[in-house]
């Protein structure tokens, strides 16, 4: 029915409109063709001069109605160092052909007007003037080398990729049908390497390669969170891509780069606005004033509710325009604290699970540096909590010592720990210290005392061959006689069976 | 045939002066206007193959236009039930509790099939393949093209494109939806998405056909300006529209075969297992064997046609344009030689600049920059031509019809496009514009508009000489303003749009708090477009009444111009003149000189007279 009206209004229109035409076309013949042409003539120049004031008034508005969309300008002002220069170039070019735009837009309609045809118009016949020409050549030319020099300084600063032993935060976004995987470089600060051929869709979806020591302590973003970044600190984003292009843009950073699986791409940029700050100065708009939810009057306002956004910018299938994810730009310390709670994913996921390509291998750099620093504190610790009787913190427990199964023989992974404990002694020269060993209760009680006593004396004698005085280190084999937890389970067993140094006086 | 009494001044001349080319001893009974299939079907008349092209290509224009009706519809009013729709679109609404939505499937392969419909069947083969045809030898002074059986292949390959691009609408997976520019891997996996599988393999199918087309047509444009141009009618005195026309069909037959190339390349990486454009993927929950291609080398190979491609459709109606404007001012085009240089220029210059589509798409940022370099010197020869037409209009006696309308329409839309493009081209700035609405803004005013307002002239202006009847001027001028105000108001708010940050290609912005808060404008802009689209109904209802209805063409030469089409007997014949060939004696823009409105290029110097200028 819909259809049928609208066609009776379009074959209603058509036919008034060939009335006016056949109209015309009689009171021509009345009137003198040329006579009437003339006067058409004039009516149409009216209307291009009306044409042109409406148009380059309604352009001139507009831009101004629509400033705050403009790149450079109050809200739309780039939130990223390198952005305020393109910002920068972006107005420059605006002005130069707003210019151009406008004097030719003069020239042609009112040539249009003023040149109209007439009774007794004499036309110039003017087929070339080389002087003008070469001017008009040389305008453009002159322009167009300005801004060519201009743009290309912009663009190569922006592009040229950063030094990798520069200080900068590294970020990979990966993107797939239809979302983005975030992973951040942790402790090492480097995104590791990764194999689409390693892909596992429930417990590796990026393919991390995890014998790449870049890639142990990586971490990776929950699908939902935020992706944090630090305010005046230099981000360089690797961007790939899992299957078909995508476009990793972030509107309010300028930033803009292609996913292409198979060929990874990056950007770097500089944030210059926290979150925090971006909303303080929204709230000064009146539009960022209205409710964030039209629905919701009484919701937070849009300032309030403001999110910088990450969105796909290359076509890559039905569901390209959902691709979001929220930045959250912090201060450094926010930042920091941030990131060191989070957890590296081979290490929470992978490691020691039967995915674990280096579940053979017992400890693994990362982790014995990880120890280390473990270590430092430890003792640190201990050798300051020896003279308040109550702390436990005097008693520290081996974690990566291991002995020959029923022997006190220690196997070579040990000497990591050992050796670094051996150091760390030579440093609090002044302490000494108990070296105990315990089993759990399963067996002869005096055997295990006596397995314990040997094993103790094991971790001694590597400590002494690390140049440690055996006077500073007393040996004891406590058996199962001082369980630190129930014998009747495993894991409670597994605990009990340890070998633990105790800070004891400190001169 | 001209009665004796109403011969005109050139008539006599060409009986008198013309070159007999004996061609009607040879064509008596004319064989090929014999019956109705050889004449209106399968003609090898080039005036019947120009209106063949037009009107698939006006059919075309509807198609595409209303596939952009349906897409804005979706932008501009997201909320609106389209249940309304569902007997055309049927599954590709989805109905619950009454309210129908597009699917997004379908809105992208709505926005692919617009994209390659205007470009290649109504920019490409509507506009050149019309124009280039009906002009090439009637400006020239040619009986014909050099291959009227080539020529009309050209056309019925473009028509079987056109056939399987039409056929993919209607199978159950959909036509391809992965973008007009079809950039793999999206468009060479079908796993990636329902539009690549056999909607792509048809996309594939039609193009190839078309390129096929191009090239006939093209080789034929080429050979015939080379080889078939009258006595006296040397390069330097041809109108501007045959240059343009035959630098477009240099550059498509330069060009084409390198999308072709790349079209090859991605139907073996679809059926035969190469991997030219994939490397490194993880589809459909299983990584692909094949590795070791990249998927930018499409991008290059498609770009290399894909810019010149954009210089295919504007120099057409830069072309028509150009001689519009003269003729309608009374006055010689301002610069003849700068025109054909900075046609020349921008047909050299479209060649090296094609990686300016690429400046995101992770090339080595330092090739970038020769490619700034290059695309910003096109500035100057479009604008060497701009100030030329604005000169042309400089003190002349302007006849302001319909074609005039358009032509000076022209310059307008391709100072506002072409502007825009010194942003976009600056690949700085370009980092926040690509792929946004303000590149959306930008190639529809510089190539879609304007080109269709080159069009648009051209078919108002040559009416008469491919019908004997004028198009109505009323319902002309009314389409016109319709078109003219209209197209700002879809175009012109694209920008802030664009500025603002919006991705083109998003068939919702709701997901995005940046992008959302642009809903009064969209809808804007889907209002005016519905209002522009039924002006061009106007124009459609308009070109096939005065088929039948138009005023009559009385006079051999209505508009007092000094081309050869002119110089033609009304009513069109084969072999273009009844007797003699025309012979040229001096340049297609002797208007006002002399205290004479015009002289014809037929008509011989007088002594000392300078006749080339």
């Amino acid at each position: 029915m819909n259809y049928l009206i609208g066609l009776l209004i379009f074959t209603l229109i058509i036919v008034i409109l060939l009335q006016v035409s056949k109209i015309s076309q009689v009171a021509a013949k009345i009137r003198g063709e040329e006579e009437v042409a003339m006067q058409r003539n004039n009516n149409t120049a009216f209307w291009m001069m009306v044409f042109m004031i409406v148009f380059l008034l309604g352009t001139v508005f507009s831009a101004y109605y629509y400033k705050d969309s403009m790149l450079g300008y109050g809200p739309w002002a780039s939130s990223s160092e390198h952005g305020s220069e393109i910002d920068s170039m972006f107005n420059i070019t605006l002005i130069l052909t707003g210019i151009v735009f406008i004097i030719t837009h003069i020239l042609t309609f009112w040539y249009s007007y003023k040149y109209r045809q007439a009774k007794g118009n004499k036309p110039i016949f003017l087929a070339h003037d080389t002087k003008l020409e070469l001017i008009w050549t040389a305008i453009p030319a002159v322009a167009m080398a300005f801004l060519v020099a201009k743009g290309l300084v912009v663009w190569n600063n922006v592009m040229t990729d950063l030094d990798p032993t520069e200080n900068y935060v590294e970020i990979e976004a990966t993107g797939y049908q239809f979302a983005w995987d975030v992973r951040y470089g942790g402790k090492d600060g480097r995104v590791g390497n990764k194999d689409f051929r390693l892909i596992d869709l429930a417990s590796n979806s990026l393919g991390i390669d995890f014998t790449d020591t870049l890639s142990q302590d990586d971490i990776l973003l929950g699908g939902s969170d935020k992706i944090v970044l630090p305010v005046d600190t230099m981000v360089r984003v690797a961007i790939t891509s899992k299957d078909v292009l995508h476009n990793f843009y972030l509107p309010h950073f300028r930033v803009k780069m292609d996913a292409v699986p198979g060929l990874p791409t990056y950007f770097s940029f500089k944030p210059t606005k926290t979150t925090q700050q971006m909303r303080k100065e929204l709230s000064k708009y009146p539009e960022w004033n209205e409710p964030y939810d039209p629905k919701d009057p009484e919701g937070p306002k849009r300032w309030e509710a403001f999110e910088y956004e990450l969105a796909c910018a290359e076509l890559c299938g039905k569901g390209h325009y959902s691709m979001r994810r929220v930045i959250e730009i912090v201060d450094r310390d926010t930042y920091k604290a941030w990131i060191a709670e989070k957890q590296p994913f081979y290490l929470t996921n992978i490691r020691g699970t039967d995915l674990d390509p280096l579940k053979d291998k017992r400890l693994l750099p990362s982790e014995i540096k990880m120890r280390n620093t473990e270590l430092n504190k430890l003792v640190y610790d201990a050798v300051n909590a020896v003279n308040d009787s109550a702390s436990t913190a005097t008693t520290i427990r081996f974690k990566n010592v291991y002995y020959e199964t029923g022997s006190a023989g220690l196997e070579s992974d040990s000497y990591f720990e050992l050796d670094h404990m051996a150091g760390l002694l030579n440093k609090y020269s002044n302490v000494k210290v108990e070296v105990s060993g315990h089993t759990d209760n399963v067996g002869d009680s005096a055997a295990n005392r006596e397995l314990s006593r040997q094993r103790a004396q094991s971790v001694v004698n590597r400590l002494v061959q690390k140049g440690i005085s055996a006077d500073r280190m007393v040996v004891v084999g406590y058996g199962d006689s001082r369980p630190a937890e129930t014998n009747d389970t495993e894991e409670g067993r597994a605990t009990n069976r340890r070998t633990e140094l105790r800070v004891i006086s400190k001169s | 045939m001209a009665s004796v009494e109403t011969l005109t001044r050139e008539d006599v001349l060409i009986k008198e002066q013309g070159f007999n080319d004996h061609f009607h001893d040879h064509h008596h009974g004319d064989k090929y206007q014999t019956g109705f299939l050889g004449h209106y079907v399968f003609s090898m008349d080039h005036k019947v193959i120009a209106r063949q092209f037009l009107i698939t290509g006006i059919f075309w224009a509807v198609v595409g236009a209303a596939m952009s009706i349906i897409f804005r519809l979706q932008l501009g009013f997201p909320e609106e039930s389209m249940a309304w729709l569902k007997p055309l679109l049927g599954k590709w609404i989805e109905v619950t509790d009454g309210v129908g939505k597009l699917s997004p499937e379908f809105y992208y392969a709505l926005v692919t099939m617009h994209g390659t419909i205007l470009v290649f069947f109504v920019l490409t083969a509507g506009l050149s393949g019309t124009f280039s045809n009906l002009l090439i030898p009637l400006q020239l002074g040619a009986r014909d093209m050099a291959s009227p059986f080539l020529n009309m292949l050209s056309y019925w390959f473009f028509f079987m494109a056109g056939m399987v691009m039409l056929y993919s609408l209607f199978i159950s997976t959909g036509p391809f939806s992965g973008g007009w520019t079809a950039y793999p891997p999206l468009s060479a996996l079908p796993q990636a998405s329902q539009g690549s599988g056999s909607g792509m393999t048809l996309w594939l199918v039609s193009l190839t056909l078309f390129v096929v087309s191009v090239l006939l047509g093209g080789i034929n444009y080429i050979t015939t300006v080379l080889n078939l141009r009258t006595k006296g009618m040397s390069l330097f005195r041809m109108p501007l529209t045959i240059w343009a026309f035959f630098v477009t069909a240099v550059i498509g037959v330069l060009s084409f075969p390198v999308l072709a190339s790349g079209f090859f390349m991605l139907i073996f990486d679809r059926s035969l297992g190469t991997s030219f454009f994939l490397n490194e993927i993880f589809i459909g929950g299983q990584a692909l064997d094949r590795v070791g291609g990249s998927a930018i080398l499409y991008q290059h190979l498609f770009w290399f046609l894909g810019h010149p491609e954009v210089y295919i459709i504007i120099l057409p109606a830069m072309g028509i344009v150009s001689e519009v404007l003269s003729v309608h001012a009374r006055k010689p085009i301002f610069g003849y030689t700068a025109m054909i240089l900075s046609i020349l220029a921008i047909a050299f210059l479209s060649f090296i600049v094609w990686a300016h589509h690429m400046f995101m798409s992770g090339v080595n940022p330092f090739i970038s920059n020769f490619f700034v370099v290059f695309t910003l010197i096109i500035a100057v020869p479009s604008a060497i031509k701009v100030f030329n037409w604005i000169t042309t209009l400089y003190g002349g006696n302007i006849r302001l019809n319909t074609a005039m309308l358009y032509a000076i329409g022209f310059i307008s839309m391709f100072i506002s496009g072409g502007l825009t493009g010194i942003f976009l081209g600056n690949s700085a700035i370009d980092i926040q514009l690509h792929d946004t609405y303000f590149v959306v803004a930008h190639f529809h005013i510089v190539m879609g508009v304007a080109a269709f307002f080159g069009m648009f002239a051209g078919i108002y202006h040559w009416y008469p000489k491919m019908y004997s009847r004028f198009m109505d001027e009323t319902l002309g001028k009314v389409h016109f303003w319709l078109t003219m105000v209209g197209a700002y108001l879809v175009f012109w708010p694209m920008h802030y749009i664009g500025m603002a940050g919006v991705p083109r290609r998003y068939y919702s912005f709701d997901t995005f708090d940046a992008f959302k808060h642009f809903d009064t404008l969209n809808k804007f802009i889907t209002i005016a477009a519905i209002i522009v689209f039924i002006g061009q109904l106007i124009f459609v209802v308009n070109f096939f009444y005065s088929i039948w209805k138009g005023k009559k063409m009385t006079t051999q030469n209505p508009y007092g111009a000094t081309t050869l089409e002119w110089t033609t007997p009304i009513e069109p014949i084969h072999g273009n003149w009844p007797g003699n060939l025309p012979t040229v004696h001096r340049w297609a823009y002797d208007y006002n000189k002399d205290e004479r409105e015009f002289v014809t290029q037929v008509e011989p110097a007088k002594e000392g007279e300078v006749v080339d200028h």
